[in-house]
């Protein structure tokens, strides 16, 4: 058995975190060590999100907990919401994105384009984990490009009328809920996009999990059918309006990733470590190698540049500064190196690192997805390119 | 139900300790501090207790520095109901000093349905403050349970013991002293750590006499010997089987 995870922290990163950021980190690392680790490695060999896990994610408080309390939400800071992600995520990916679905994907929306109405009906049960939520924005043929979807939203009489696909939308079998968006205009129109709470078990409805992953295995993903779906008139989220606002949601959950993939990292980096002290080659601990310890060392430098990045992100974002291409930046640069340190890890450790039992292999895996969604590593290159030349490369 | 526990703050047992420059304690740098892991199980039974009983208070008791606050409410965010710290520079090396200075807050705060104790400190290993803090109080102590019913003013309390599971009786107001397996205790919600910041923390700072032992020096265990390979396969077994027999005399 791997020996007990204690984080990384070259650079006393620590003492820049208050006590309660810090009881939030323990805790939820706590309970990665306690219920996440022991069931993670057969999740993710059966292709299945580990669903025994919700009820506890829930009781801790981990959906949606950047939310305001009156919604039963934790109302913690957005420091504290990135190191849950980040203790999330060094445990897998997979389980990361159900929680940052539902928090920054489906509550968020609802929370911050939802009607009073809509957010006490939802926030509540889903901050419970009762009712679990999907994210509906891409589609088939439509990822990069979200302002070219065909999923339409007629007005009728007494409601509204959806039709369309989305694709790749994590929790999308298990969700009850579904926040859909979809063209209320001309499909020439992006301005007219707008977000729909969708109960799905609607008639028209319908979710299919994608098979043949080979990465975030432990994670559902499906495709949405919507073939005439009836919904009422407060099934609009009421001040959604372009596609100004999923943007603002993927803003948000990237955010997280730039957290999340940074615990992928550590992860990665404390097998390495240990990995390297135990194995012996030629007579001596493998990390007494000098190929190797360039390896660590390099792992340590990144990872402690990325801690920095997302730390400082979190108070931009607690003081209502931080700008999307910020977020843009972080994500692009922590899920880069959070992948590169996996794949070294496994490398390092050799042949053992194929190995389910070990952690690498699984992360690298993951992380493959995460650097391509929510914004791919190119495209959100070409969003600090824009920033930085006033020029866009997209048109 | 009105139930007081009394914690401690300790090195985490899995951060590697180093004896300070003056020879006779730790040194705190880089050094992670927990709430102790037995007195966790002391607060867990208390909460248990006070849901079931719908109504009550529990009071979360702590004698040290001033980083104990944060001990405190990490049993404020499992959900007790306030804290109380006797504010000192150290923890003294005589637990009888700390078993006065903590029954003079317990007979102040008083009185208490139950009192409720770790079996022992994960550093210091002398299971002391809860039986002498019992008899200062005068009251009856079972220690290191691990399974406890209280019905109708009367505590029966189980204890793993060598071989054996003992039962015993006695009335309450007791003192208990929680060992493994007596609960599963919570995590502390994130929403409980907020409303932690919230709770009532009383800090009271005491002076404390020397007491009666004194701590000449800490020495690090000596470093284990190497391990020796007697061999490979199948055919080293006699050979180990010998040296387990003759050298090490284990077998």
């Amino acid at each position: 058995m791997a020996p007990k995870y204690h984080g990384v922290d070259f650079y006393a990163i620590d003492t820049l975190l208050n006590e309660e950021e810090r009881a939030v980190r323990d805790t939820v690392r706590t309970w990665v060590d306690e219920q996440l680790i022991p069931v993670i490695g057969d999740a993710y060999i059966e292709g299945k999100f580990p669903k025994q896990l919700i009820p506890g994610m829930a009781e801790l408080g981990l959906f949606g907990a950047n939310l305001p309390e009156e919604y039963g939400c934790a109302g913690l800071n957005n420091v504290a919401y990135g190191l849950i992600m980040q203790e999330l995520e060094r445990g897998d990916s997979g389980v990361r994105s159900f929680a940052s679905v539902q928090g920054a994907l489906v509550m968020y929306p609802i929370y911050a384009f939802g009607s009073d109405q809509q957010k006490k009906k939802w926030l509540p049960e889903m901050a419970k984990g009762s009712v679990i939520g999907c994210f509906g924005l891409t589609e088939p043929d439509y990822g990069s490009n979200p302002s070219g979807m065909i999923t339409t939203a007629k007005e009728t009489k007494d409601g509204w009328v959806l039709n369309g696909a989305k694709m790749w939308i994590t929790n999308g079998s298990t969700a009850h809920a579904a926040v859909i968006w979809a063209k209320t205009g001309a499909l020439a129109d992006a301005n007219s996009i707008r977000g729909f709470i969708v109960p799905t078990d609607t008639k028209g409805f319908s979710a299919k999990d994608q098979k043949g992953k080979l990465s975030l295995r432990a994670s559902d993903t499906s495709e949405l059918v919507l073939q005439d779906v009836h919904l009422p008139k407060d099934a609009i989220l009421p001040k959604s309006g372009g596609l100004k606002s999923p943007l603002m949601c993927l803003t948000q959950a990237r955010y997280g990733i730039s957290w999340g993939a940074l615990g992928a990292a550590m992860a990665c980096y404390d097998e390495a470590v240990s990995y390297s002290k135990n194995r012996v080659m030629f007579g001596k601990p493998i990390g007494g190698f000098q190929l190797q310890q360039a390896r660590l060392a390099e792992m340590l430098t990144e990872i402690t540049k990325a801690q920095l990045l997302v730390l400082q992100l979190g108070r931009l974002k607690d003081l209502g500064t931080m700008t999307p291409q910020q977020v843009s930046l972080a994500k692009r640069n922590n899920v880069d190196m959070a992948t590169d340190i996996a794949r070294e890890t496994r490398r390092l450790l050799g042949a053992n690192g194929i190995l389910v039992e070990y952690q690498a292999m699984r992360h690298l895996a993951n992380l493959e997805s995460v650097y391509t969604y929510e914004g791919t590593h190119d495209v959100h290159t070409l969003v600090l390119g824009q920033e930085i030349t006033g020029i866009s490369a997209f048109e | 139900m009105k139930i007081a526990v009394c914690i401690k703050r300790v090195a985490d047992s899995e951060t590697r300790v180093k004896v300070a420059a003056d020879g006779k304690s730790l040194d705190d740098a880089g050094v992670k501090f927990i709430l102790n892991p037995y007195d966790e199980f002391a607060v867990e039974e208390a909460l248990q207790r006070k849901e079931k009983a719908g109504s009550g208070e529990v009071v979360v008791l702590a004698l040290g520095g001033a980083t104990s606050q944060e001990t405190i409410r990490t049993a404020l965010a499992m959900g007790a109901d306030r804290g109380v710290l006797l504010q000192t520079d150290a923890i003294p090396a005589d637990g009888f000093v700390t078993a006065q200075a903590i029954t003079a807050e317990l007979k102040a705060g008083g009185p208490w349905d139950l009192v409720l104790f770790g079996k022992m400190a994960i550093d210091d290993y002398n299971s002391q403050v809860g039986p002498m803090v019992a008899e200062l109080l005068d009251l009856p102590c079972v220690t290191a349970v691990s399974h406890l019913t209280i019905e109708g003013g009367t505590a029966t309390a189980e204890r793993e013991i060598e071989g054996a599971v003992e039962v015993v009786q006695c009335q309450v107001p007791a003192v208990i002293t929680t060992d493994k397996g007596i609960n599963e205790p919570r995590y502390p919600a994130l929403k409980g750590i907020m409303a932690a910041k919230k709770k009532p923390l009383e800090v009271k700072p005491v002076s404390l006499g020397g007491g009666a032992i004194e701590v000449l020096g800490m020495v690090p265990p000596a470093a284990r010997k190497e391990g020796r390979i007697v061999g490979e396969g199948a055919a080293a077994v006699p050979e180990l089987v010998k040296l387990l027999r003759e050298e090490a005399k284990v077998l």
